[in-house]
Formats: structure tokens, sequence, C-alpha cells
């Protein structure tokens, strides 16, 4: 039987690695806009688990307006990112060195 | 179920509903317009603003009305926020119309943005679930992002908007995680129900705490307080000065309701454990904002790291509502209301001394370098009046509108019992006084290098003007913007 539990921990462990993925990534952009994407599903894995266990039909209707609003911002990302490619001809995360202080 | 179907109640939702459908106005009528009429998009949205600020005012009659099956809030504290939100979006415009012209950024995209913007900032301002907190902070962050790369030329523009934009993706979801688990820990999305929940004790405490710290996480990468600070400084300083202004100024409004809403109406149960953590949090923004301030020579940095410190103060006044275990809701009110007196007086300054970075500037210079402020005193001896009242007030030097918002904050943790907290604030403060002192020093001590006469728009002379002469004169009557701040959240709390 799988409980609540088990849920819970898979997606803190996807939350984790997604966090991992943000901070550790040095090398390519789209990486790091799927550790993105990967969190906000980890959030969305909770929201159902608790939504069924609970018999609460709310969270997993918050859990569409995640999806939709992931997806605006994967698209409002990948916008950026063809901006910044065509300014420096790279997705390099160490490229990013132009503003410091 | 469809029997059980009830038509909400419109009106309270009038100014977002106008927000929305002149944006599409604005849309439509963009594709129409040519080049030489750009000036009507901005036209349209300058009345926008102010007849959502006429339909706010007609629906705030005290009240606090739930509509929409009790998402949406209408209550004092949302239409007083809402006001001073079109406020620093209107002012932001007109500062910010002739640097856009000149730079040919002034298309309809821009405005449509911008209002969009603050349509989220509206919905965060009015959410009554966590739900629409949630969707009106998505939608303010999204058009921050895109606005922050709208110079898409820029490397430095979009450099920044792609760490803003990984920010404050990490942040909403850090949110996203703690909503959750607030969530499963009192089966509701709802802010009055969620507190009604913990208030009958019902929750999961260990659930309800680990999904605090997200909460309180997300809110203070929303902030930009320390330590999830490190992406305002290089926003701040890769932004076009017009979207900087922008991002340090309305969203303060809009993230100081979501602190309300989520940490004082929604989790008050907890308010030990994060009172604790907020004040970790402001006591690290004020030493650590004030004393890298110090370092930088670009004046746009320079106020990025100001911004951090002030919301340090500003989270100080959130952190001094409770007592030890006792609520007395007199003293929880007076330390809110500090904080929100605050948020206005740092907005009011920072759109002044960002509206003279503005000033400053011209086709082809940015005036973002202290240096652009030597001798400015004998090019404009008005303005460089204009820039010493905004560089005295944010320094809280009396008798200014920041030296009261600070005196009213450092009560309230003094009251609270936060003595060493509130000595080691007013001790930053003054390290912090030596980096606004040395502008002041440029523009009146020293030659300017520059000669060229400020070109500026009149209506942006006299709008800036009164910017200087309302932080010099709320300064004199600091009563009266303190018990405006007082009775609206007497009404709302």
């Amino acid at each position: 039987m799988i409980s609540l539990s088990h849920y819970l921990t898979l997606a803190a462990i996807l939350f984790a690695i997604s966090i991992v993925g943000i901070f550790l990534n040095r090398k390519n952009l789209i990486v790091l806009l799927m550790a993105i994407e990967l969190m906000l599903l980890a959030v969305n894995l909770n929201f159902v688990a608790f939504s069924h266990y609970l018999h609460n039909l709310s969270g997993q209707l918050f859990v569409f307006f995640i999806l939709v609003v992931a997806a605006a911002e994967a698209g409002i990302g990948l916008a950026i990112l063809v901006v910044l490619f065509r300014n420096l001809s790279s997705i390099h995360v160490d490229d990013l060195d132009q503003l410091k202080g | 179920m469809l029997n059980n179907f009830v038509v909400p109640d419109f009106y309270p939702l009038a100014p977002e509903i106008l927000l929305l459908s002149m944006s599409f106005v604005i849309l439509l009528a963009d594709l129409v317009l040519g080049k030489t009429q750009r000036w009507v998009a901005f036209a349209l949205s300058i009345i926008t603003l102010l007849g959502c600020a006429a339909l706010t005012v007609m629906t705030a009659d005290g009240q606090t009305a739930l509509t929409m099956s009790n998402l949406f809030v209408d209550d004092l504290l949302s239409d007083f926020l809402k006001l001073m939100a079109y406020l620093s979006v209107i002012m932001v415009l007109v500062y910010g119309r002739q640097y856009l012209v000149v730079r040919g950024l002034d298309k309809g995209e821009f405005y449509l943005l911008v209002l969009f913007a603050t349509l989220g900032m509206m919905v965060m301002i009015s959410a009554a679930s966590l739900l629409t907190l949630y969707l009106g902070l998505e939608l303010m962050s999204l058009s921050l992002y895109a606005l922050v790369a709208i110079d898409r030329d820029s490397k430095r523009a979009t450099e920044a908007a792609m760490k803003y934009f990984v920010l404050g993706a990490l942040a909403s979801g850090l949110l996203l995680y703690g909503m959750s688990m607030v969530y499963g820990a009192t089966g509701n999305l709802n802010i009055a129900d969620i507190s009604q929940v913990l208030y009958q004790g019902q929750a999961d405490k260990t659930v309800l705490v680990f999904g605090l710290v997200f909460i309180v996480a997300g809110i203070a990468f929303k902030l930009g307080v320390v330590p999830f600070h490190m992406w305002i400084p290089d926003v701040y300083h890769g932004a076009p000065t017009v979207v900087t202004m922008l991002i340090g100024t309305a969203p303060k409004f809009a993230a100081f309701a979501m602190i309300l809403r989520l940490l004082v109406y929604a989790l008050f149960a907890v308010v030990a454990e994060w009172q604790q953590m907020l004040l970790i949090m402001a006591v690290l923004s004020i030493a650590l904002g004030n004393l890298a301030a110090i370092a930088q020579k670009n004046i746009k940095r320079m106020l990025a790291y100001s911004a951090i410190s002030h919301m340090g103060f500003m989270l100080l006044g959130l952190t001094s509502g409770v007592i030890g275990k006792e609520v007395d809701p007199f003293t929880a009110i007076n330390a809110y209301s500090s904080s929100l007196y605050y948020t206005l007086a740092y907005v009011l300054m920072s759109l002044g001394s960002f509206g003279m970075v503005l000033l400053l500037s011209r086709a082809g210079h940015e005036a973002e370098e202290l240096d652009d402020f030597k001798g400015l005193n004998q090019r404009s001896p008005w303005f460089a009046g204009m820039m010493l009242i905004f560089m005295l007030s944010m320094a809280g030097i009396p008798f200014f509108i920041g030296f009261f918002a600070k005196f009213a904050v450092l009560t309230a943790a003094i009251k609270a019992g936060h003595l060493y907290v509130a000595i080691g604030a007013v001790m930053f403060s003054l390290v912090g006084a030596f980096y606004y002192l040395r502008v002041v020093k440029l523009m009146y001590f020293d030659a300017a290098e520059d000669k060229t006469p400020l070109l500026a728009r009149t209506s942006f002379r006299i709008l800036l003007s009164l910017n200087g002469i309302a932080v010099a004169a709320f300064g004199l009557f600091p009563d009266a913007v303190m018990s405006l701040c007082t009775a609206v959240l007497l009404h709302s709390l």
C-alpha cells in the first residue's frame, strides 16, 4: 500500500534534485529551466497527494493553475534565453558575468 | 451541482476589470498606431490607471467584501495599497517617458507589460486565497521579467533578466512548496479558513512549520532581503532605469500585502516562529545592505543595496507585533502600521531618487555613475536641492519622512523588547548615512564635469518637484500619515 508519506518523500526528493540542479549547474541554462519545471512538478505531486488523502478537491484545482503558469513561465524563460543567446552567442551559466560588484 | 451556481458580485472587482479591458484596448490600438502616435498608448495607460483609482475610491466603503467564491477580498487595506500602487506606477510612467522615447523603447509592449504587472499587484493585494495570491504574484513577476529584457539588444539587460527570471522562479517554487505544506496541514486554500483551522488547533504543527520555512524563504526572495538578496544589485544595475524604478517601488506594496495576508492573516498561529525568522533576516539585511552600499560607484547598485537595508527596516516592524506569548491587538496594529508607513516612505523616496537618475540621463548617456552627480548644484540648484531631500530622507535625518518612518519602526521594535536590535539598526543607518551624504558632497562641493543643461519635460519637472516636496512635507506632519496607516489596518485586521 502506498501511503501519503511515500508521495511526500518522492516530492521532497524531486524538489531537492531541482534545487541542487539550479545551484550546482554551471554549464547550461536550458538545464536550469528544466530544473525549474521539475520543481513545479514536485509541488504538483504534493498537492495531488494531499488532495487525495484529505478528500478535498481544491488541491487538484490548484495543480491546473500551476501547470498553466508553468507553461507561461517556460515561455518567458525561453524568450529571455533567445535574446540572451543573440547577444552573447552562448548559453553557458559562466558567461553571465557582466554584472558584478 | 449547476443549480448551486451563484453569479458572483463583480462590483468589488471593478478596478481589475477596467484595467484588464483597457489593456486589451491598448493592445489592439497599438496595432494600428504608427511610430509618431506612440504617445496614445502612454496617455491611455495613464487614463486607465486614473480610472482604476476612481473606481477603487468608489468601492472603498470600509466594509470587507468577499467575492468570486471567497477568492477575492476588497477591504480598506487592499484599497489603500492599490491606490498607492497606481500612484507609483503613474509616476514611473511619467518619469520614464523621455527616457523611453530617446531610446526607442516606448513601444506598446512596454505599457502593456506595465499594466499587466499592475493587474498582478492588484490581484495579490486583494487575494483571499493562496491560489489568487500565487496567480497575482506570477502575473506580476512574469511581466517584470519581460520588462527587464525589453531593451533586447543590451547585453546587461538580458543578463539581468535571466538572473531575475531564474531566481524569481526559484522563489515562486519555494513559496508554492510551502503553500502545499500549509494546504496539507490545514486542508484549506482559503486564508480565512486556514487561520480558523489553526485557531482550533486541528493542524499538524510539524508540517505547518516545515511549510512556513519555505513560505518565509519565498517571501524573502521576492522582497530581496539577506540571505536571498543576490539578485537585487544585478537586476537593479542591468535593467533599464525605468524598469529598475518600477521593480523598486510599486511591487513593494504588493509584497507588503503578501506578507500580511500569508503570515499575519493565515499563519498567525505560528507567529513566534516566523517573527524569529524575519528578525534574523531584518538584522542581516540592515547590516549587509548598508555596508555593501559604501563600496558602490554605480548609483543604481548603491540604491539596490540601500533597498536591501530599507526592506530590513520594513521587516523589523513586522517582527514586533507580538511580545512574548500574549497577543495584544493594539501593539500588533501599531507595529504593522509602522511597517506600512515605512513602505510608503521608502517608495516615495525611491521614486524620487530614481527620478533624479532619469533626469540626468539623455540619449546615449546613462547617468548611473555617482560621478554623474558631480556639481549638480551648478547645473540646477533646484534639482540638486530635491536630490538633497531624497538623500537626507533615505539616511533618516530629521525632519524628513524617512526619519519618522525609521522612528516608528524602531519604537515598535523597542516596545517588543528588541532593544539591542534597534541599537544595531541605528548604528548601521549611521554607517549608511555616509554613502547618502557622499552624493550630497559630490553635488555641492565638486566641479561639474558635464555641463549640458538638463533636458526634461515640464510634466517631469513638476512631478519630481512635487515628489521632493511631499517627502519634505510629510515629514512635517508625520502623525497624519501614521494615523492613516493605523486606521487602514484597524479596519482590515
